[in-house]
């Protein structure tokens, strides 16, 4: 089994585990989401139809509307949140989605967590020590 | 490490009581995600604090909160329910999830309704002014260049930054509701100089004139350069304030675009040199005719049937020039009957065409002219609408994903003669 860590800078502390979900598009929160269900809306976007409830989500960062915290703060309450959130581009509305939502969150990362993780590989993320692991996919 | 001055560190320490704590305790944790070494000062915030929007109203419904408890937990994120006093500083509540004169036509019933007055008596209470709009800058709030500011909705903060010189990020609803309790928000992003800077050189082969070519360009920007700040050259014909809000508008739905420049007319932007300040621009687009089209296909990408049943207006919020334009467009004409016009404004914006009678010209050709929300935040549609007609790349973005419903984008011309031929005839030209 391939196994890789990551290091990066804690956004939110906490530790959690789940498979990836990664995209290349950055999510928007109020009208890209649904958050009664975690299901990504946006028209097109690589992920749309798909659901982030307990995955760990591995994006290049937030877009679009302010109303991206309230929707993830939504989503919590719904239980529908991301286990975690792994991403590269800092925005207020990243930082306060991330910090409403509650789940573990990392940025700043040595490796570019784009490249490195694939959806369906198993992360486990110690935020509060910066360290992402990643066990690959059996292909 | 985020540096905290002595009146923060005062209310951290729950001098001010445990709603100003919960608040600074928020702005801290948010602080430490961004990054920030410390806080600003700010004497005008904007924010959605209200209850109003569909979920909220859901939620609240479903779990019986009272209002203090629903803004503890969604402007404060405390779980507890406190007591919330008044605000701090100059707050204003930007808008709503309906309309309050209308809910027949929102297929709303009166416990809605009271959602809304309720969150009036409440806010009133608290000190917030509540102009119920995305686009507080009609109203009366048009922060002056250099002023720091805590404000909420994507359409407004790109404006006041680029167009107003104003300094803010996009905050969310709860560093809105926080920074009402404190006067403080992160001192981060926009409210930084070298932050501020342009990072993109965007040159415009074509003319750009009318809001529907602005919002085109704005949708394009906002996906070439996502969270970055563009510098456009090459525009020739100076836009006005419905031109740039629909281009910023497009801009950051798009993409994630807070701030740009457009050189010659934006205020930190006299110059190619001004507005980068010593950054080397990270690329160099063109934007021509074909980009043009690449634009008006994405922003069409929902469009398929020509029959449209429904045309809305108003995103953001017209302003009283957009309202009597439409007035003209529709003079001695009827909307189709298959078709309903819906046009949305601020409370105060009403008010004045009421006065110049352009509500009475919407209504007498069949349309409605409606105030603090629109079809996207509100998530309401005439019933059995299918196919929906916009002049704003915005809505044309978010309302199929939200209400499921195609939308053609075009001019607010050719949204117009749609619903009064109950066709889309639009067309790139």
């Amino acid at each position: 089994m391939t196994k890789l860590v990551l290091h990066g800078r804690k956004v939110v502390g906490g530790c959690a585990e789940g498979e990836a979900l990664v995209t290349r598009d950055r999510i928007s929160g109020w009208g890209g989401i649904d958050p009664r269900t975690g299901i990504i809306i946006e028209t097109r976007h690589e992920l749309h139809g798909r659901s982030f409830k307990g995955k760990v989500l591995v994006f290049p960062g937030a877009k679009g509307s302010s109303g991206w915290s309230s929707q993830f703060h939504i989503a919590r309450l719904a239980g529908t949140a991301p286990a975690a959130m792994l991403f590269n581009e800092m925005t207020t509305k990243i930082a306060l989605g991330a910090v409403v939502t509650h789940a573990p969150a990392v940025t700043d990362f040595d490796q570019d967590p784009l490249q490195v993780i694939e959806t369906g590989d198993w992360v486990r993320v110690d935020a509060d020590a910066g360290v992402v692991e990643v066990t690959k996919r059996q292909s | 490490m985020v540096r905290l001055a002595d009146d923060e560190l005062a209310m951290l320490d729950g001098t001010e009581g445990p709603a100003r704590q919960k608040a600074m305790e928020l702005l801290l944790r948010y602080a430490e995600a961004l990054g920030a070494e410390r806080f600003v000062a700010t004497r005008n915030v904007c924010g959605t604090m209200g209850m109003t929007m569909p979920f909220l109203r859901d939620y609240a419904a479903k779990h019986g909160s009272g209002i203090e408890a629903l803004f503890s937990e969604f402007c404060l994120d405390s779980a507890q329910a406190l007591d919330i006093p008044k605000v701090k500083i100059y707050s204003c509540h930007l808008q709503q999830g309906l309309d309050p004169e209308r809910p027949a036509q929102q297929y709303l019933g009166p416990e809605a309704v009271k959602v809304y007055r309720d969150g009036e008596v409440f806010f009133s209470r608290l000190g917030v002014n509540l102009l119920n709009t995305c686009a507080p800058y009609l109203v009366g709030n048009v922060p002056v260049k250099g002023e720091h500011c805590a404000w909420m909705e994507s359409s407004a903060v790109i404006y006041i930054n680029s167009v107003l010189g104003a300094r803010t990020n996009a905050e969310g609803r709860e560093s809105a509701g926080a920074a009402m309790l404190t006067g403080k928000i992160p001192y981060w992003g926009y409210h930084i100089d070298e932050d501020r800077r342009g990072t993109h050189l965007i040159e415009l082969d074509v003319d750009v004139t009318d809001t529907a070519d602005w919002g085109l360009l704005g949708y394009w920007i906002g996906e070439a350069v996502q969270e970055s700040v563009p510098v456009l050259t090459g525009v020739r014909q100076v836009p006005n304030l419905a031109r740039l809000k629909h281009f910023g508008a497009a801009a950051s739905s798009s993409g994630g675009v807070e701030m740009y420049h457009i050189v010659g007319i934006t205020p930190e932007a006299r110059s190619v040199e001004e507005a980068f300040a010593g950054n080397t621009p990270r690329a160099t687009l063109r934007y021509g005719a074909a980009e043009r089209q690449l634009a008006y296909e994405r922003v069409n990408t929902t469009g398929r049937d020509r029959a449209v049943d429904y045309v809305m207006l108003g995103c953001p919020h017209y302003s009283s020039e957009q309202i009597w334009e439409v007035c003209q467009l529709l003079e001695g004409q009827r909307i189709h009957q298959n078709c309903s016009l819906w046009i949305f404004t601020a409370r105060a914006i009403k008010q004045l065409a009421d006065r110049n009678g352009f509500t009475k010209s919407i209504e007498d050709a069949g349309g409605f002219l409606m105030t603090d929300t629109c079809s996207s935040v509100g998530r309401v549609v005439p019933r059995g609408a299918k196919v929906a007609a916009v002049d704003s790349a915005k809505q044309a973005h978010y309302l199929p994903a939200i209400m499921g419903v195609q939308a053609w984008f075009g001019t607010t011309a050719e949204c117009v003669q749609a619903a009064i031929t109950g066709r889309w005839q639009g067309a790139l030209r």
